[in-house]
């Protein structure tokens, strides 16, 4: 259902009447389909889907991700788990907001 | 950032398994209901590196494999025309009707072309004004907006010629049919992170509230289906049964509201079928009453064509994961990857495929592989 | 051409399972005509040389089903093979049908441990082509002859009807003599041999995928077309002890595998991590829902070797420009005789298994 792949936008153009823009796919240049994220400005990323760009990609929600990917370890030998410890206090969604949305 | 290698990580992987590892205590069946997360699955051995105690029940998520077979028919009829261009997301050609597939179509002189895009199908219909030109529309929500935007904008340019054979479908209700089904064995669901980033996740919280299932928003990279599985079994072990969205990136709780009104423009929701599982009420989309010319079944008048799926297949069953593949009486025999009879057979990352390649591997191994995969 | 040991080995493992090529959706067996699949290296094109070929014309020369047959005339050992080039578009970045016409028949010579002497050449234009086209083609046709160092010894012409061929198709054949001692064959590939890839994979593929109607990307890579025969040499000259040579044309590298474990009945291992994939590669094949291990290459080969040879036979590699990023991949074992496994990049496994034809861009 969804092979989307995250893509960098190089140029933005109207074509036709339809918002159209040149986007970088690690090397591989594509021509998008803008008309759903009409807003996207050159240099951002976006997850594109059969020619379509589908949603703005952020930045800093991928980079807090991978941040906590990155202290899963190191928190649990630190300072035990805090998800667990979070959800044995009865209070699991604390621990988890900084992730969502 | 590129949004790729950073979520392939295979340092970031382990410390995400040992927590997963750590947190398990007893056996649960998740679903992952996308076909392409299935996919990064696979392809990357995940469902190996995971403790036994999980089981990934791979779910009805590859729009190619749930197209019913009338539908297929229907394509096959239509692509036979002379006077018709059919075009298709490669993987579709491949896909059997009764009897045949779309290759074999072309070699009996069809017109059937691969695309990347629908709106290379509109742009083929703008050059071929003396053709017509059909475009198979099939696809979950995340394809839907780009095949409503090539209507649309037929519709606009005033293009006569073009049209589209919709098999559109919805994952909701799919994970509704999935729950109601008695005896489900599936506890916990990892959503389609694509689907979202289209219709957002406002759809989930009455699902994970009635059926009391944890319902995690996820990606598509190793990374990100490793999160999805340790955010599902973290609820799962604390009694928990929530919406989260472990794919913030992509996924804002609205979704994308331009995508979301063109869909409401130009379908309107109504029954599909489901290959190997059946109707489902109100799992897919057609064309809403004022783009019906749009409509390839409504132009070519095959609504007549019907095909009955075979009664052998139990897919439905197996994709509640009741049935394990090798249980049913066709597999095997009469149901293998090459003359599928439900969707889990034809795809290759189908229970029932993937149950199939990795028994010859098993049969012929002295020592399993996944013995030597982790330390 | 795929050897019968494929076809056999797929026969036998039948009755237990059908695994002959699967890719998602499933293909569809069968049928009485012709489809695309039947010409695309892979399970479908084993099942046309099994069932009408082979009992039509097949004999002991051909049994083997090599890319070249290797012939005894008066003592000496010749390597003898033909191919057809049907490619479109006739020009693409790097290379043209030209340059495939000789360095893939140049190439399969060279699978045999041959040295490529003779080629013959047949061209089958369409009316109404450009004759300034087939000069451009038969002048990348003679470059690409005198780098490979072999002479094109006859020829042959016929035209067709207009709408009845695609411009321009060739044909190509050659001849090699194959150096006393050496014995290259898939059959021989055996447990503990080091797998040995000559450098990126999927460059061709993607190069001409870039230009296909329908499909196309901008991509700043070009076809990694090139003739092999002089690597080769140079390989043969530190052992003449190489098991098999192989290049991973159509199928790509999971076609080329496939076929030398079910012809030798040993198991493949393949560190993913390890294949080296481009950039641009790895990104066109991820838009398209594609698997590099399964794209072609024109100017690449897999050997396998006895480890203990493997190091001097990788370092005659590096020294010769066509195998300057040459790296180990994997080896064979005793384990999954047949089959082609792969050690992913997280330490899991998958079954890398043989196409069934040609890979289809996905959407799921």
């Amino acid at each position: 259902m969804c092979l989307a792949v995250p893509g960098k936008v190089l140029r933005t153009e109207e074509r036709d009447g339809t918002r159209m823009a040149s986007v970088d796919f690690g090397g591989v240049v594509k021509e998008v389909c803008l008309e759903y994220v009409p807003d996207l400005r050159v240099g951002e990323y976006t997850i594109v889907h059969v020619g379509f760009a589908l949603q703005r990609l952020d930045e800093e929600s991928a980079r807090q991700t991978l941040e906590l990917f990155e202290n899963l370890g190191l928190l649990e030998e630190e300072f035990g788990d805090p998800w667990q410890a979070a959800a044995d206090m009865g209070q699991p969604e604390d621990a988890q907001r900084e992730v969502r949305l | 950032m590129k949004y790729i290698e950073e979520f392939q990580d295979p340092m970031l992987a382990e410390r995400l398994l040992e927590d997963i590892h750590a947190t398990v205590t007893r056996p649960w069946a998740l679903m992952e209901v996308c076909g392409g997360q299935t996919h990064s699955i696979i392809r990357h051995g995940i469902d190996q590196l995971l403790p036994e105690e999980l089981e990934l029940i791979h779910g009805p998520g590859c729009p190619v494999c749930v197209t019913p077979l009338e539908l297929i028919d229907k394509a096959l009829e239509i692509a036979s025309r002379p006077e018709v261009i059919f075009c298709s997301f490669g993987d579709m050609l491949r896909v059997p009707g009764t009897g045949r597939d779309l290759f074999q179509v072309r070699s009996q002189g069809g017109d059937v072309r691969v695309v990347y895009s629908p709106l290379d199908a509109l742009a083929l219909a703008r050059q071929n004004p003396d053709r017509e030109v059909v475009f198979f529309g099939i696809g979950f929500e995340t394809t839907a907006p780009p095949n409503a935007m090539a209507v649309h904008q037929a519709a606009k340019l005033g293009l006569r010629n073009f049209s589209l054979l919709v098999s559109h479908v919805r994952v909701p209700p799919a994970i509704e049919a999935i729950m109601r089904a008695p005896d489900s064995r599936v506890r916990a669901f990892l959503a389609a992170g694509h689907v979202c980033s289209v219709m957002g996740t406002e759809e989930y919280p009455a699902l994970a509230e009635r059926f009391e299932v944890p319902i995690v928003v996820t990606g598509f990279e190793p990374l990100d289906i490793l999160e999805g599985v340790r955010r599902a079994v973290r609820q799962l072990e604390a009694g928990r049964h929530t919406v989260e969205n472990a794919y913030p990136r992509a996924v804002v709780a609205q979704g994308n509201p331009a995508a979301r009104a063109m869909l409401d423009e130009v379908f309107t929701t109504c029954d599909r079928g489901w290959r190997g599982i059946g109707v489902i009420p109100d799992s897919g989309w057609r064309l809403a009453p004022r783009y019906r010319e749009y409509d390839a079944e409504h132009r070519f008048s095959v609504e007549g064509v019907t095909t009955k799926e075979p009664a052998a297949c139990r897919s439905g069953e197996v994709l509640q994961g009741l049935l394990k593949p090798h249980e049913c009486e066709a597999f095997g025999t009469t149901c293998t990857p090459r003359t599928p009879l439900g969707a889990t057979m034809v795809s290759s990352e189908g229970a029932c495929a993937a149950y199939y390649l990795y028994r010859r591997l098993g049969g012929k191994t002295t020592a399993p592989l996944e013995a030597s995969t982790r330390d | 051409m795929t050897s019968t040991e494929t076809a056999e080995a797929a026969e036998t493992a039948e009755t237990a399972a059908d695994f002959s090529g699967w890719t998602c959706p499933a293909p569809l067996r069968g049928g009485d005509r012709v489809v695309m699949g039947h010409g695309g290296g892979g399970a479908l094109s084993a099942e046309l040389v099994e069932h009408v070929f082979a009992p039509a014309f097949g004999g002991p020369a051909l049994a083997p089903l090599a890319d070249s047959a290797a012939l005894e005339v008066d003592g000496v050992r010749l390597a003898f093979s033909t191919d057809s080039y049907v490619v479109r578009p006739l020009f693409f970045p790097g290379g043209s049908i030209g340059d495939l016409a000789v360095n893939g028949t140049v190439n399969d010579l060279a699978m045999s441990g041959a040295r490529p002497a003779y080629l013959s050449c047949g061209f089958i234009l369409e009316e109404g082509v450009e004759l300034e086209l087939v000069a451009r083609v038969s002048e990348a046709l003679g470059t690409a002859a005198r780098t490979a160092g072999v002479e094109i010894a006859t020829g042959d012409t016929k035209v067709v009807e207009a709408g009845r061929g695609d411009g321009i198709y060739l044909n190509t054949a050659g001849i090699g003599v194959i150096p006393h001692g050496v014995d290259i064959r898939p059959q021989r590939a055996a447990p503990g041999d080091v797998i040995i890839v000559s450098g990126a994979i999927g460059v061709h593929g993607v190069a001409v995928l870039s230009r296909r109607e329908g499909l196309e990307f901008e991509v700043g890579i070009e076809s990694d077309c090139a003739a092999l025969g002089g690597l080769v040499a140079d390989m043969l000259a530190v052992t003449r002890e190489l098991h098999v040579l192989r290049d991973p044309t159509r199928g790509g590298v999971a076609a080329a595998l496939n076929e030398i474990a079910a012809a030798a009945s040993v198991g493949v291992v393949l560190q993913e991590r390890a294949v080296p994939v481009p950039e641009q590669v790895a990104s066109a094949c991820s838009m398209l829902g594609l698997d590099p291990l399964y794209v072609a290459n024109e100017g690449k080969l897999l050997a396998f070797v006895p480890r203990a040879e493997a190091d001097a036979v990788l370092a005659a590699m590096r020294a010769h420009p066509l195998g300057a990023e040459a790296t180990v991949v994997g080896e064979c074992v005793t384990e999954h005789p047949g089959m082609v496994v792969a050690r992913t990049g997280l330490g899991g496994t998958r079954v890398v298994d043989l196409p069934l034809g040609e890979q289809l861009p996905r959407i799921c």
